[in-house]
């Protein structure tokens, strides 16, 4: 394992970068205010991603997949956090596809990996059901009925789930909320009877919903693995998760960071640039060693996903606390440094104060990670 | 490849007919570190054994080209070596301000006749280097420093004193920065001497740190004469001498042995705790301690994701660079963070200064504890280490 990227990789860096930079505005994210409860993302230029390749990205050959891995998902989920770029990259790809990836059986794969590589199928998960990310603490029900099951609960925070037309859904099929026994997973058409979807945009413009299953059928063909033992692939899933996001985040923290070294070179105050100053310099520095260890622990945990690593539970901690911290930094310090156009909204900086916190609560703060870490600390690494 | 194979048969078949079985293993005798010089003594004859062959093969710096008493390795035959070492559970133990720091910038800028003298000496372990930069009055200024050097014949005199040089009273030879144009703009009348710690007129007198240990020294110049062929480079160009010296230094700091693990101790902080606490098992009942240790444990992953991500740049030909200063800045600081939060977890046992009535590790991580405060003031201030990166990797003004 490398933690520098080879010559396709480089590569496809620079294209997934023109990209971007070509075709998308952060303007949009103002923009897409004038409609929150849309739930709609810009299924155009997601088609355009597609075409590139990239949803196709990690999945194998045989489904329709490139064959690729994460080193390589994460480049291009760098690029498009680099400009707080809203797809369906986190929610269809690495969440839905993973579930459905590491769950599935081979029809279900058959059936579903296809749509997501082809974009054919715009895919969405529900897990969360409190404030907090905690996996464990399910509720939606999952019960048998005459020929199947049906589903009843109530999720929150659905990354994209106004514009996917499938779900997958963790439940519930036995057990007490908080129980790792008894979790399952669903997939559910999203216009299906009993499912109500409420759309509402987060502080960043991305979509997000809150959906409301009320004994919704479910046919043995859309569980995906073994009822009631989804819990191990979930943690997968959510390390996956985790890991694909800090891509994300470490993308906008560059930006954050390049922006606001930009602005001490150039603005000028009691006759000097405010560069030399040796109070803001040195935060600087401080903040440059912050990205420089993001990177790297971001480079690793992608890695680890691809080489199945044993301990990619504490690198995806590890990874996603980092990264949490210093895209916190990266705003703040971003915003402070820029002075009181700092906080204005006509001025970038602020979009990535503000993404820095959705993707901060997103699947676990730092306190969330660093209580996982020390769970599994007995374990010498 | 293929050769690499070979090569890795022979390493491995040298190793076990040299390596003596005592030197070998999880419970072998060898010393972490050995520095060498006039003044060690090795008590165990299959470390020494050991040492001479090690010596005789040039495997102390593989890396170094033969003439100079390295070993003539290809950086991926360095590596074979380590790895089939490391297999059979040995290394090399010497290591030194030589190896890590004076030899590095020999290689680069002394003359053939200076590599031939000095290089296989610190390749053998025989000469142990030290330090002379700082000066009372010149420390994170270092360019500024006074001590003087005066042409006589075919000598310099030196006069003046140096400090905080790290173990002058144990070792053979020191590398000092001198000046020898008083008039000249600060980092232009420098020069970079190489002096017998035995000459007439060198002394010096140890300080003790608040650890209680004395690695350091006030050296002190009193007319030594030196001959200008111990001069590295051109008169007044000692400079860039020192500062690739320092740039080795802070690449050591970062990685070197002895200084990169702040986990070597016995116990993990997770136990340490536990065993404060009166809490073999289960979650600890300090959240708050909980938080504590699992951050320094997720800094040290970063760290070490950190530290691999410029190795493998290093491998594949980029070098490290000025970006030295952000791992001697981290590094340190991360130790510092871990031995303060060891201390502090060893409750009252860890304010013992001295007695028997305390945890065995307790005195020891209170002794690491007091000295790590070092560790951001030595080799650069970690303020200094903030001024080189903002300006050399940011480009912000001056
Ligand atoms: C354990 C140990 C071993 C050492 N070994 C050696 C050795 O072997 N050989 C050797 O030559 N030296 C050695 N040193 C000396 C070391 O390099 C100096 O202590 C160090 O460079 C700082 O110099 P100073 O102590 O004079 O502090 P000062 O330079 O006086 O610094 C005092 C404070 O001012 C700050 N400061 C200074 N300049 C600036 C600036 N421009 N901007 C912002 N802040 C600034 C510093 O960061 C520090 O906080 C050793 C030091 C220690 C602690």
């Amino acid at each position: 394992m490398t933690l520098i990227l080879n010559e396709e990789q480089e590569l496809l860096r620079d294209s997934a970068k023109s990209f971007v930079d070509d075709q998308w505005q952060l303007n949009q994210l103002r923009a897409n205010r004038a409609s929150p409860k849309s739930g709609t993302i810009d299924t155009g230029l997601w088609q355009q991603m597609v075409e590139l390749g990239w949803a196709a990205i990690p999945f194998p050959e045989e489904f329709g997949g490139l064959g690729l891995g994460y080193a390589e998902l994460g480049i291009v989920m760098e690029e498009a956090g680099r400009k707080l770029l809203i797809s369906p990259l986190l929610s269809s790809v690495v969440l839905s596809g993973s579930a459905i990836e590491l769950a599935g059986n081979n029809d279900q794969k058959t059936e579903h990996l296809p749509k997501i590589c082809d974009g054919s199928g715009l895919y969405a998960m529900a897990y969360q059901e409190t404030s907090r990310h905690e996996p464990e603490n399910v509720h939606a029900a999952l019960t048998k009925s005459d020929g199947g099951y049906q589903l009843s609960g109530h999720k929150q925070l659905v990354i994209n789930g106004g514009s996917a037309n499938h779900l997958v859904v963790v439940c519930r099929s036995s057990g007490d909320a908080g129980d790792r026994d008894g979790l399952s997973l669903v997939l559910v058409n999203s216009s299906a009877a009993g499912v109500s979807i409420a759309n509402n945009l987060l502080l960043d413009s991305t979509p997000s919903a809150n959906i409301t299953f009320t004994d919704v059928p479910i046919s043995p063909e859309d569980i995906l693995g073994e009822i009631g033992n989804a819990a191990d692939v979930l943690d997968e899933v959510y390390a996956r998760a985790a890991i694909a996001l800090s891509a994300d985040m470490l993308g906008g923290i560059q930006s954050a960071f390049e922006m606001t070294l930009e602005y001490l070179k150039v603005r000028e105050q009691f006759g000097a640039k405010i560069g030399t100053f040796q109070g803001l310099k040195h935060r600087a520095g401080r903040w440059f060693c912050e990205v420089e260890l993001s990177r790297a622990i971001v480079l690793k945990a992608l890695r680890s996903i691809d080489s199945g690593s044993s301990n990619l539970a504490r690198v995806s901690n590890a990874c996603k606390a980092r990264c949490t911290a210093t895209y916190q930094l990266s705003g703040k310090e971003g915003i402070q440094m820029h002075g009181g156009i700092g906080v204005t909204d006509e001025h970038d900086i602020g979009l990535y104060f503000k993404r820095a916190r959705v993707t901060e609560i997103l699947l676990g703060d730092t306190s969330f990670h660093t209580d996982q870490v020390l769970r599994t600390s007995q374990v010498a690494y | 490849m293929s050769d690499l194979n070979t090569f890795r048969q022979e390493t491995r078949a040298w190793l076990n007919e040299n390596c003596p079985a005592s030197c070998q293993g999880d419970d072998n005798i060898l010393p972490d570190i050995l520095w060498g010089g006039r003044r060690q003594k090795i008590d165990e004859p299959d470390v020494q054994l050991w040492m001479d062959r090690l010596v005789a093969q040039g495997w102390t710096i593989p890396g170094w080209p033969k003439e100079y008493g390295g070993g003539g390795l290809s950086d991926d035959e360095s590596k074979v070596l380590a790895e089939e070492m490391s297999a059979i559970g040995t290394h090399s133990p010497l290591y030194s301000f030589g190896i890590s720091m004076l030899g590095p910038a020999l290689l680069e800028y002394a003359t053939e006749e200076q590599k031939r003298e000095h290089l296989p000496r610190i390749a053998s372990g025989e000469i142990r280097w030290c330090q002379g930069y700082s000066e009372p009055g010149s420390g994170s200024d270092l360019a500024s420093l006074q001590c003087k050097a005066v042409k006589d014949g075919d000598d310099y005199v030196v006069t003046g004193q140096k400090v905080w040089t790290s173990t002058a009273d144990v070792s053979d030879w020191i590398f000092c920065l001198v000046r020898t144009d008083s008039d000249a703009p600060k980092h232009e009348g420098i020069s970079f001497l190489l002096i017998d710690m035995e000459s007439e007129g060198v002394s010096a007198r140890p300080i003790v740190l608040l650890s209680g240990a004395s690695p350091f020294c006030e050296t002190f110049f009193d007319g030594v004469r030196v001959p200008i062929a111990n001069r590295v480079h051109e008169e007044n160009k000692g400079w860039s001498v020192a500062k690739a010296l320092l740039l080795h230094e802070r690449t050591m700091l970062a990685g070197g042995p002895g200084r990169a693990s702040t986990g070597d101790q016995k116990r993990t902080l997770l136990q340490v705790a536990r065993d404060s606490m009166n809490a073999p098992t289960g979650p600890l009942p300090d959240k708050a301690v909980r938080a504590e240790i699992a951050q320094t444990e997720m800094d040290q992953m970063c760290y070490a994701a950190t530290l691999q991500k410029v190795q493998d740049a290093a491998k594949a030909g980029k070098g490290m660079g000025p970006e030295g200063s952000m791992f001697k800045l981290y590094l340190s600081e991360l130790g510092q963070r871990s031995a303060d939060l060891r201390q502090r977890l060893n409750g009252a046992d860890g304010l013992i200064w001295d007695g028997d009535e305390f945890h065995p590790e307790a005195k020891e991580s209170t002794r690491e504890w007091l000295y790590s405060r070092a560790s951001t003031i030595l080799g650069g201030t970690s303020e200094i280490q903030l001024n080189i990166i903002t300006k050399r990797v940011l480009g912000l003004p001056e």
